[in-house]
């Protein structure tokens, strides 16, 4: 329709609906609220790092002043997790602790002060096994497991893929290279600490308000653990001071609290301290990857053999998913004929790692992005163009039976190499200064939800009355990333009216529609699009209505300015409320609705459901360093980033999520890390953090901001509402290869690995001083015996998008029974 | 159980006689007794700059200050900063998207105000300095610098001094109908 394709709300920067609630202090967060008796819950936290629970103590905290209740894991012996083939977390541990910080007893007490104090006074008697802190240990360590279950010994997940034959490839390649690279662990640090409050309500309901990214997760959780009809629990997310992934599992603090004030009915909150926060984690996997690649001397990719061994830290989470994803998204930039994926997931006695913004992608991206840059040097050619040359084209099917839509990349390379001025600067800048270029791709939401089902991925339900003020209910999660703007505006676009004639109602499983949750930046595209039915099917009722009243065809009716009339006689027409009032008088009570259910994907082998989305988005990014050779400390003045965004709904909220994430990647190109060290032998031998405070878990302030000049490409997508897709997580990724290759350009060192601290680099140019390669990185990648690999002919050789050996290869042992396919972030 | 005190604290220009724990911090004050929850928390141990409140008229990191202490001193919170109106700071930061998720602020903005107060046309080096005990994890600080420097030319009387098109657009995105 003509209005659909003359916007007049998307595409300008706006205010963002919820803008004054958050510069006012009126946003409701998950702390903020309180409720008459309510009471206060604290965990009491293992310090030891695995260990048998023997005893637990409550005597001398029971006497304590306040103390009214203790939480104890035996209530609540259903285990949980996010998803269905890791269901191995317990809302307390009551037979094992898993790491530093694992959670053994719930305390309620009159006041947070209380229930403090009653913590430190429990006596938990431990008997201690062996710990195992790395992937090296979790390969060699089969007795003392840290779960029963799992592919072998202390691996988690193996997983092993092949598409097309990759070695008949390395012999038909020019150039072969070979890369081993680590990627440090890191955690999300959003502001707001995890809080939660669970009110009961008299009649065996409960209501749970949480600081989280997915209450539909965290409400079947409490189901599964509550062992209540998940029709009376009530799960509301307030919106999150910060999410990047940190807040989508389900928490145990989330499930004690409700468990404890069913048990004593009154209202019971929990707000984490920021060290607590620090072992909720589910923050990146520490990864070490090696990476294999064939060339052909113009930079063309012939074969390509990648393997990761993932960190993953004491418990499922997300890891399936993370494994298969250090392995997806390889192929969905450069064309890549025949691939090769080898990857495993360690359990060890560590917080536990999941997803966070870019999850599992960021590290095999840095990978891929330096080992580009060496084949560029080895090759003579310009690092830009290696890139440029051999784009994966639009409209395709990758080698891993990806299907590409939109795909923009080309022009931003371009808009980066021209406003930088690659052509004319890099590798010809003064010592010291040195230019990196690299590109990334992202989903736009997962093509398969987290549990296997045929459901829609999100609903949006708009009410409409005679007021003319219109009610949007949808089940997302505003986290910061602007996700009601999207829904307000996609509605108010379509039926002519203004953003304040919206009211939105969000994140609630009892009014909402389900919504799978603020990750896998899925919102924008998929709640965009089941707003954009629910919102065509009100103005399709109006319509209706108004044209008969007007005796006008309804097709020649326009929506806007608050208004409905006709375009050929704009004088004829009625006010919104009056066409709703005749709609209502037409049809009786209003009220629509809209869905959204990915496309399928033609990949159908085991683990071809991560990695699939309706859509991706493309970066291109260019950085510039200054490093000072005698002491290895390196500044970034200014980053160049093109995202193709296929279209920005609100250009002022792109442009904020693209800053953001270029302030993510430095901070995790240079400082961030979520180092762990081994206390000593005679002091429990304990895996801790270095410090879990914000002192030290190093991230960037105001005055380590480049400048940062962003240009927003717009390849529309068919698959996004009004063709957008998403901006939150894949402007992050090519920050921290570019930072790595722009340090090789200004001193003529690699620095394989992040974050790339001053140290590394004076050690490299040590080694280069010397005689050697000038690198510092990890030397070798773990031994491991892969097995067969599920091998599955690509499109090229005229695949079907099946294994063609499954049956051999078959399903490893121990793995928790449903079907890993349907496993999705 | 703690010792209680009981004291009259002036938030926002309003007196209030609060009986609370002696140890007690201002922010605890602030939120719980008070009900002023627009102060937020992100550690309670002086490294994020999300509690900055104002003491009279400097900025101050409210979970490091024991409440008991500040009685009789002037504190302003987010809660005060909205007259009949925004206050430029707020009406910048929210047009600007300087609050994304927004929790880190109502810390920000008072911080904000204090430099704008004691510096009306303050350098971006000076709004960095000014503001580089306060963390953000969402914007990149871009948008918040960009804010403060809008809002700082607003209270200065000057009208047209929003920030140009490719920060809210992108360099080469044309900027749409209209
Ligand atoms: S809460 Fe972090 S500085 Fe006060
Ligand atoms: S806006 Fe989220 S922390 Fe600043």
């Amino acid at each position: 329709m003509a209005d659909r394709d003359q916007p007049r709300i998307v595409g300008t920067p706006f205010r963002r609906v919820d803008g004054v609630a958050k510069v006012t202090g009126r946003t409701r967060f998950a702390d903020d609220l309180a409720f008459p008796r309510m009471v206060h819950l604290k965990l009491v936290r293992s310090h030891v790092p695995h260990a048998n629970i023997k005893e637990i103590d409550t005597s001398a905290a029971e006497r304590i002043d306040g103390v009214i209740h203790f939480v104890r894991g035996e209530d609540m012996p259903n285990t949980f997790g996010i998803l269905p083939v890791s269901q191995d977390e317990h809302a307390l541990a009551f037979e094992k602790v898993r790491f530093v910080g694992d959670a053994v007893l719930g305390v309620v007490a009159l006041t947070e002060d209380a229930a403090e104090e009653a913590t430190r006074a429990v006596k938990v008697d431990y008997e201690e096994l062996d710990t195992i802190g790395s992937v090296e240990e979790a390969l060699v360590t089969s007795t003392d497991k840290i779960h029963e279950y799992g592919d072998e010994g202390n691996i988690h997940k193996k997983v092993s893929m092949e598409f097309g034959d990759v070695e008949s490839g390395f012999d038909d390649a020019d150039l072969v290279l070979e890369d081993t690279i680590f990627y440090e662990g890191n955690t999300h640090l959003a502001m707001e600490q995890h809080a939660a409050v669970a009110v009961p309500e008299g009649d065996g309901k409960i209501t749970v308000w949480s600081a989280t990214q997915t209450p539909h997760y965290v409400h079947r959780a409490l189901a599964k653990v509550l062992e209540l009809p998940a029709a009376h629990i009530r799960v509301i997310a307030c919106p999150n001071g910060g999410g990047f992934g940190g807040k989508s599992d389900p928490f145990n603090h989330e499930i004690v609290a409700a468990k404890a004030a069913l048990q004593i009915g009154r209202p019971v909150k929990i707000c984490l301290t920021r060290e607590e926060v620090f072992y909720c984690h589910r923050g990146r996997h520490p990864v070490t990857m090696h990476v294999k690649t064939g060339f052909k001397k113009d930079g063309a990719i012939v074969s390509q053999h990648l393997k990761t061994a993932l960190d993953g830290g004491a418990f499922g989470s997300y890891g399936v998913a993370s494994t298969y994803y250090t392995g997806a998204l390889q192929t969905v930039t450069y064309k890549v004929p025949r691939y090769r994926f080898d990857g495993l997931r360690a359990f060890t006695n560590k917080p536990p790692c999941g997803p966070k913004r870019g999850h599992g992608t960021p590290q095999p991206r840095f990978a891929l992005e330096v080992h580009l840059d060496k084949a560029a040097h080895a090759l003579g050619m310009d690092p830009a163009d290696i890139r440029l040359n051999h784009l994966q084209p639009k409209n395709s099917v990758t080698a891993n039976w990806l299907k590409i839509g939109s795909m923009g990349l080309e022009e931003c390379l371009q808009k980066v190499i021209d406003g930088s001025g690659w052509r004319q600067r890099y590798g010809k800048l003064p010592e010291g200064h040195g230019l990196g270029i690299a590109c990334s791709s992202y989903l736009c939401g997962a093509g398969l939800p987290i549990y296997w089902n045929h459901m829609p991925h999100t609903g949006v339900q708009i009410k409409l009355d005679r007021s003319g003020g219109v009610a949007v209910f949808c089940g997302e999660i505003e986290i910061g990333q602007g996700s009601d703007s999207v829904l307000a505006a996609c509605v108010a676009e379509v039926l002519g009216i203004d953003l304040k004639d919206i009211r939105l109602c969000v994140g609630d499983t009892d009014l909402t529609p389900v919504d799978l949750g603020s990750y896998s930046s899925r919102v924008t595209l998929m709640m965009g699009n089941a707003a954009l039915q629910a919102a065509e099917r009100a103005k399709e009722l109006i319509a209706e209505a108004v044209a008969e009243r007007l005796q006008v065809p309804a097709g020649q009716l326009v929506f806007a300015e608050r208004r409905v009339f006709d375009a050929s006689d704009p004088e004829r027409g009625m006010t919104f409320s009056e066409a709703v009032a005749t709609a209502e008088s037409k049809f009786g009570t209003l009220g629509t609705t809209g869905s959204y259910t990915p496309p399928r994907s033609p990949g159908r082998f085991r683990g071809a459901g991560v990695g699939p989305s309706p859509a991706y988005s493309y970066s291109a990014c260019v950085i510039e360093v200054c490093v000072d050779r005698e002491t290895g400390c390196y500044t970034v003045p200014k980053v160049w980033i093109a995202h193709d965004v296929g279209r920005s709904i609100n250009p002022a909220l792109v442009m904020g999520q693209v800053e953001g994430s270029i302030y993510k990647g430095l901070g995790e190109a240079m400082m961030a890390e979520s180092a762990l060290r081994r206390l000593p032998k005679k002091r429990s031998n304990a895996l801790v953090h270095k410090f879990p405070s914000m002192l030290e878990y190093k991230s960037p302030t105001f005055l380590d901001m480049p400048e940062i000049v962003t240009y927003l490409v717009e390849d529309p997508d068919p698959n996004g509402p009004f063709g957008a897709k998403e901006v939150g997580q894949g402007p992050l990724l090519p920050v921290m290869p570019a930072v790595c290759n722009a340090i090789f350009d200004a001193v003529g060192v690699r620095i394989d690995q992040v974050p790339a601290h001053p140290q590394m680099i004076l050690q490299a140019l040590d080694d280069k001083a010397r005689g050697g390669p000038g690198r510092y990185g990890p030397k070798r990648f773990p031994d491991v015996s892969w097995g067969e690999p599920l091998r599955v002919p690509t499109p090229d050789e005229g695949g079907d998008g099946k294994a063609i050996n499954a049956e051999q290869v078959g399903v490893r042992g121990g793995t928790m029974k449903e079907d890993p396919e349907g496993v999705k972030s | 159980m703690s010792e209680h005190v009981t004291a009259t604290y002036r938030v926002n220009s309003e007196g209030r006689t609060i009986a609370h724990p002696a140890h007690h911090t201002l922010l605890e004050v602030l939120r719980e007794a008070c009900g002023l929850t627009g102060t937020k928390h992100g550690c309670e141990l002086g490294e994020c700059g999300t509690c900055t409140v104002l003491i009279d008229g400097e900025p101050q990191l409210s979970c490091l200050v024991l409440a008991r202490e500040v009685e009789g001193a002037a504190i302003d919170t987010v809660e005060g900063l909205e007259g009949r109106d925004l206050h430029p700071l707020q009406k910048t930061f929210a047009d600007l998207g300087a609050a994304q998720c927004g929790y880190c602020t109502p810390g920000i903005l008072m911080a904000a105000k204090a430099l704008i107060e004691r510096k009306p046309t303050p350098t971006r080096a000076d709004v960095c300095e000014a503001l580089s005990g306060n963390l953000c994890r969402c914007t990149g600080y871009i948008k918040i610098i960009e804010a403060v420097e809008w809002a700082a030319a607003l209270c200065r009387g000057e009208s047209g001094a929003r920030p140009a098109d490719a920060s809210l657009y992108g360099v080469c995105k044309e900027k749409p109908h209209g």
